[in-house]
């Protein structure tokens, strides 16, 4: 006799804090989760990126080779790699195990506010504030980027990569997706400068911030908007945004100290969830787990549902 | 001299290291392999073999001149205080041990030296000796003369020895022969001993004349063998003994007392040196094992020897003629067999002055201009061949050098040749014709240019100034009634990109070939402006002097570019984002989608392509991101927004396909018009029309809106009114608003609607928004009035404006 299929469980929002790391390396630029979920990377304001275990709270590496504060970072598919930009306008790759660099990538004539690899991590894109997204081949040893993207009247504040599309979100308020399937650059007016866009995990959607407090969800293939999200602040700071781990809320950091999360489809607050009381600077999502990373000045916590209970008695 | 008396076993010389006599049972050693023999220094130290230098070894430390502690310079020693250990360094403090040996240029044993060493007499007798060998019937047969050559005893000098029958003369050994000579008796001739014997064999190789094959004396040792040897051509060759060093035949060594059998195992050394000489075609491979000697080098620094290397010893020149001498002087160099120096000096060639150049002498050369013959300045050609100092041809008359193969036959009456081909012409292929007719015509065109800007020269020199701008006028006009007989042969289009322009540019040319003076007037098009008449009557005439004067003779020369350069234009993007103002209005109503979305062609690179594992798009196109196109730098619609009808499908677009969610933002959103307040105040016409409006109607904005929302109502329903029912409203003055359009794009339906104008009209659900709500409307009113904004009633708003 057949089952019936259980009932899915309601989302659980993150919102105990299991740990936090104080990172030590100054103002946490950015903070990543790895592909799998398991690391994160931090980006310090002291020129150092930093590998840790967020839910041991253990440090495991620090890789340092910046020559100004680090603004972004991103790991490989394989989680054998490593990607970095920051403010010497250089795109570091570097090897995870060994901590060395193996490549610098210079041509960006601003610093680096995002950086990503695309699935393959045979390229790294990353975007400036000189207003140019370039992608450089991690194959070949050649030193300029392998296309240019300056379509961009501002500067980039965000490039996300899926597949065959890059989206990228400039401060002169589009959100430009560029095709290389359909050989196509799709520019979406949002008016304000944007400062995160993301993906949504079924890649139907975009989700942009931008400076007028307010998270747009709009649809990829027609540019129309499916969703808005207000409540939070965002005048000033870039702040990252996200979606959960599985479509259903919007999560966006504050300047109030606050991560806000909303219910995707109705647009509702669902939750305010005070972090401290500076500016939550940069957060990340948990591929696959309710699970949140915040970054506020010099550390990162680590969130987790209610009803979580750590394994291993490891805390 | 003690092998003089000796006999038996003294008479055998034994050579080399004597093998030691075998035991009784021994068996003789093996011989040590070719491989396993082992080169090794006076020390026992094994020596590698190396190259050809240093005599095969290795030498130095390492093939260095340096030790294995390096160079040790000797160390500064003060010359004020031991004056006295103030050594002074010789040649042989640079020298190498080698040097010093036995065999190196500088032997510390007593060894002889050339100048007591035997040798031969002189060049002349051994010249003498090789043609007698040569022509002897037993080849070789000089050997025995050679025997016989008495060993000159160098190191014992006493001149009364005899050896071998053969004995010196008595006296001092020089000058002996010349002694000999004064015996002769007065009446007895004899053929002179020392002439130069011709030399009477036949060449029989294919060698150049006096050709010797590589000497390795000169090749070896420089100079040395080549000093001026003033007496060698002369008659008195006896005087070798004095100059002749150079040239010194083997290494005999002439030592007192040599045996009969040492002096021939020295001759026969001598031959077998030869036997191995440098090649099989030297003829002369001696001197190769000429030792150096220290003698050879200068010891003391001093000028260069005067040339005649007697170091102003002129002793024996007295025994000369000092005519000869001077003959000899004359010709430093050597004097090929079978010639001989000329008595007579060439009569040196007379050399002539430069001409005295003129006092006004320009070292320019003026070109005189080419005027063809015709029968219009027939007057002018004359005066210019005159001013030239040429006589005037007449046309019927040529010059012999001005006709042809053809005409000259037929002058002569000849019948033309029946040939296939007549001319080289009719070789050339076609394009080759056609390039060369060019050229023909370019320098025609040339010479015509030339012949009217003379004319015109003079023409204007010869009259009263005209009036400033007449002369602009005629001055082109001038060129280009030269310059455009050209242009109907070369096909150029400066203006092909415009077909109409360059309509009206050909029929300029005609026009201005047919010598009318309004041509550019005609041609031009009556429609356009006045600035743009102008500005194409400058391009004309600019284009058809450049075009016309260079183009024939310069395409010939050139290809076209595979890109056009052209300074004028600039790169753009092919497509714009366009206008802002819209998207803002859309964004301001959440109409995202076709209103806020720009598409463009983006070519993503081939190598990002195979990154992404994507295929490439576009896989025939070499492009790179956006497509770009050019456009005139200068254009003042560069600039502009063209209106553009690209936008109105887009409008069509969005008013077949109603958002779909709009009723949910709207219900979520009430403060739609938030921000319209911040922005009214964006420029100043925007004000100025508010102002115009203000006097229309009551003042609304400084009042609240609550207040004069009725009259607002009032002045604006109508023209909405008018747009719902449909009639065009082009005409109408001040209500009509353009920017409605775009809201009925926005708002409406295919089908039907009552969403926007229908709202408009009735102003029932937004009551209290109504004043913001017209500033808005104006707002955008105005930015399309700044922008030509894309709506099709964008005409209107100029006359509206008018009035």
């Amino acid at each position: 006799m057949a089952f019936p299929e259980p009932k899915p469980r309601a989302p659980e929002l993150p919102q105990k804090r299991l740990k936090t790391l104080d990172c030590g390396q100054g103002a946490v630029r950015a903070v990543r989760f790895n592909v799998d979920g398991n690391y994160c990377l931090t980006c310090g304001s002291d020129k150092t990126l930093k590998l840790w275990n967020p839910l041991r709270g253990t440090l495991l590496r620090t890789y340092s080779g910046h020559g100004y504060e680090v603004l972004d970072a991103a790991g490989s598919f394989d989680n054998s790699s490593l990607c970095s930009g920051g403010g010497d306008k250089a795109v570091v790759l570097w090897d995870v195990a060994s901590g060395q660099v193996v490549r610098k990538f210079r041509g960006h004539a601003g610093k680096v506010n995002t950086v990503q690899f695309n699935e393959e991590a045979t390229v790294i894109l990353s975007g400036s504030i000189d207003s140019s997204i370039r992608c450089w081949d991690c194959r070949s040893r050649r030193p300029e980027p392998v296309q240019t993207l300056d379509e961009a009247r501002d500067g980039i504040s965000s490039v996300k990569v899926s597949d065959h599309e890059v989206l990228a979100g400039s401060v002169d308020g589009r959100v430009r997706r560029y095709d290389l399937r359909m050989g196509q650059l799709f520019s979406d007016y949002v008016g304000s400068p944007i400062t995160c866009t993301c993906f949504s995990r079924d890649g139907q959607c975009t989700l942009v911030s931008s400076l007028d407090s307010t998270l747009r969800l709009l649809d990829k293939d027609t540019g129309e908007l499916l969703g808005e999200y207000t409540g939070h602040k965002n005048r000033e700071y870039k702040l990252d945004c996200c979606l959960s781990e599985r479509d259903t809320h919007v999560v966006s950091c504050s300047e109030d100290g606050k991560v806000f999360f909303w219910d995707l489809v109705e647009g509702a607050l669902a939750l305010a969830l005070p972090v401290g009381p500076g500016v939550v600077q940069s957060l990340a999502y948990h591929p696959t787990e309710p699970c949140l990373l915040t970054a506020m000045g010099g550390s990162v916590q680590c969130w987790r549902e209610e009803a979580y209970e750590a394994e291993g008695g490891t805390g | 001299m003690a092998a003089l008396d000796s006999d038996g076993d003294e008479d055998l010389v034994s050579y080399g290291t004597g093998l030691e006599p075998l035991e009784e049972g021994e068996r003789p050693k093996k011989p040590i392999p070719l491989q396993d023999q082992t080169v090794r220094d006076e020390k026992g130290r094994y020596k590698r073999f190396h190259g050809a230098f240093s005599g095969g070894f290795s030498a130095g430390y390492f093939n260095t001149v340096g030790s294995k502690e390096g160079w040790t310079p000797s160390s500064f020693v003060s010359s004020r205080q031991n004056r006295a250990d103030r050594s002074v360094l010789g040649p042989e403090d640079f020298m190498d041990e080698e040097d010093l040996s036995e065999f190196g240029i500088a032997p510390k044993a007593i060894v002889t030296t050339d100048d007591f060493a035997s040798k031969t007499k002189d060049r002349i007798r051994e010249k003498a000796r090789q043609l007698a060998a040569a022509t002897a019937p037993i080849p070789g047969a000089t050997l025995l003369d050679d025997l016989i050559t008495p060993a000159k005893d160098s190191l014992v000098t006493d001149p009364g020895v005899k050896i071998y029958g053969c004995a010196l003369p008595p006296g001092g050994s020089e000058g002996s022969e010349e002694e000999d000579d004064d015996y002769l008796p007065e009446n007895v001739t004899f053929a002179p001993k020392d002439v130069t014997p011709v030399d009477f064999t036949p060449k029989d190789n294919v060698h150049g004349l006096a050709y010797k094959g590589l000497d390795p004396h000169q090749a070896l040792f420089g100079t040395s063998g080549e000093h001026f040897n003033l007496f060698s051509g002369g008659p008195e060759g006896a005087n070798n003994l004095l100059g002749d060093i150079g040239v010194n035949k083997g290494r005999k060594l002439g030592i007192s007392g040599q045996t009969y059998a040492k002096t021939c195992y020295a001759e026969c050394e001598i031959l077998s040196w030869k036997a191995f000489g440098v090649g099989a075609l030297e003829e002369e491979d001696d001197d190769i094992y000429a030792t150096e000697t220290l003698s050879k080098y200068d010891t003391v620094l001093k000028d260069e020897e005067p040339g005649d290397g007697l170091y102003g010893w002129t002793a024996p020149r007295q025994y000369k003629s000092q005519k000869e001498t001077e003959k000899d002087l004359r010709y430093v160099g050597r004097i090929l067999d079978g010639f001989s120096l000329a008595s007579k000096p060439l009569s040196s060639k007379k050399i002539y002055p430069p001409p005295e150049l003129p006092r006004d002498y320009r070292p320019v050369h003026y070109f005189r201009p080419v005027v063809a013959a015709t029968s219009e300045n027939s007057h002018l050609l004359q005066v210019l061949s005159e001013s030239a100092g040429k006589p005037v041809h007449d046309h019927g008359t040529h010059s012999r050098h001005q006709l042809n193969a053809s005409k000259r036959g037929e002058l002569l009456g000849e019948t033309p040749t029946q040939g296939a081909t007549t001319s080289v012409l009719e070789f050339l292929s076609q394009k080759d014709k056609e390039r060369l007719k060019e050229m023909k015509q370019a320098t025609e065109l040339k010479a015509a240019q030339l012949k009217a800007r003379s004319l015109a020269q003079s023409a204007s020199s010869s009259r009263p100034q005209p009036s400033p701008p007449d002369v602009g006028h005629r001055s082109w006009h001038m060129v280009l009634s030269a310059g455009t007989a050209a242009t109907r042969a070369s096909d150029f289009k400066p203006f092909a990109k415009d077909p109409e322009k360059q309509k009206r540019y050909e029929a300029f040319l005609v026009n201005m070939k047919q010598g009318q003076r309004d041509a550019l007037e005609r041609c031009l098009d009556p429609s356009m402006t006045e600035w743009e008449r102008g500005r194409e009557r400058d391009e004309f005439a600019r284009a058809a002097v450049l075009y016309a004067s260079s183009h024939s003779t310069l395409s010939s020369r050139f290809t076209h570019a595979k890109e056009e350069d052209d300074s004028e234009q600039v790169e753009v993007p092919r497509d714009q984002e366009n206008d802002v103002n819209d998207k803002q209005s859309a964004v301001k109503m959440k109409m995202f989608g076709k209103l806020t979305r720009d598409t463009f062609e983006w070519h993503p690179d081939k190598l990002l392509c195979k990154r992404f594992n994507v295929p490439d798009p576009y896989p025939d196109s070499t492009l790179v991101g956006l497509p770009r196109v050019k456009r005139d730098k200068y254009s003042v619609f560069n600039f502009l927004t063209i209106p553009e009808t690209a936008s109105s499908p887009a409008a069509q677009a969005s008013s077949e396909k109603v958002p779909q969610r709009q009723g949910s933002d709207k219900s979520r959103k009430p403060s739609r018009w938030d921000t319209s307040k911040q922005e009214k105040k964006e420029d100043s016409i925007s004000e100025f029309l508010s102002l115009a409006r203000s006097k229309v109607g009551p003042p609304k904005q400084e009042s609240g809106p609550s207040v004069n929302e009725e009259e607002e109502h009032v002045t604006e329903s109508l023209p909405d009114k008018v747009v719902n029912k449909g009639v065009d409203s082009q005409t109408e003055g001040e209500g009509s608003r353009p920017s409605m359009d775009l809201f009925k794009a926005i708002f409406a339906s295919s089908s039907d609607e009552k969403s926007s104008s229908s709202e408009d009209e009735q102003g029932d659900s937004e009551d209290d928004q109504e004043g913001t709500r017209e500033a808005d409307f104006q707002n955008s009113r105005e930015t399309d009035l700044v922008e030509t904004s894309p709506v099709a009633q964008g005409m209107s708003y100029i006359s509206d404006f008018g009035i």
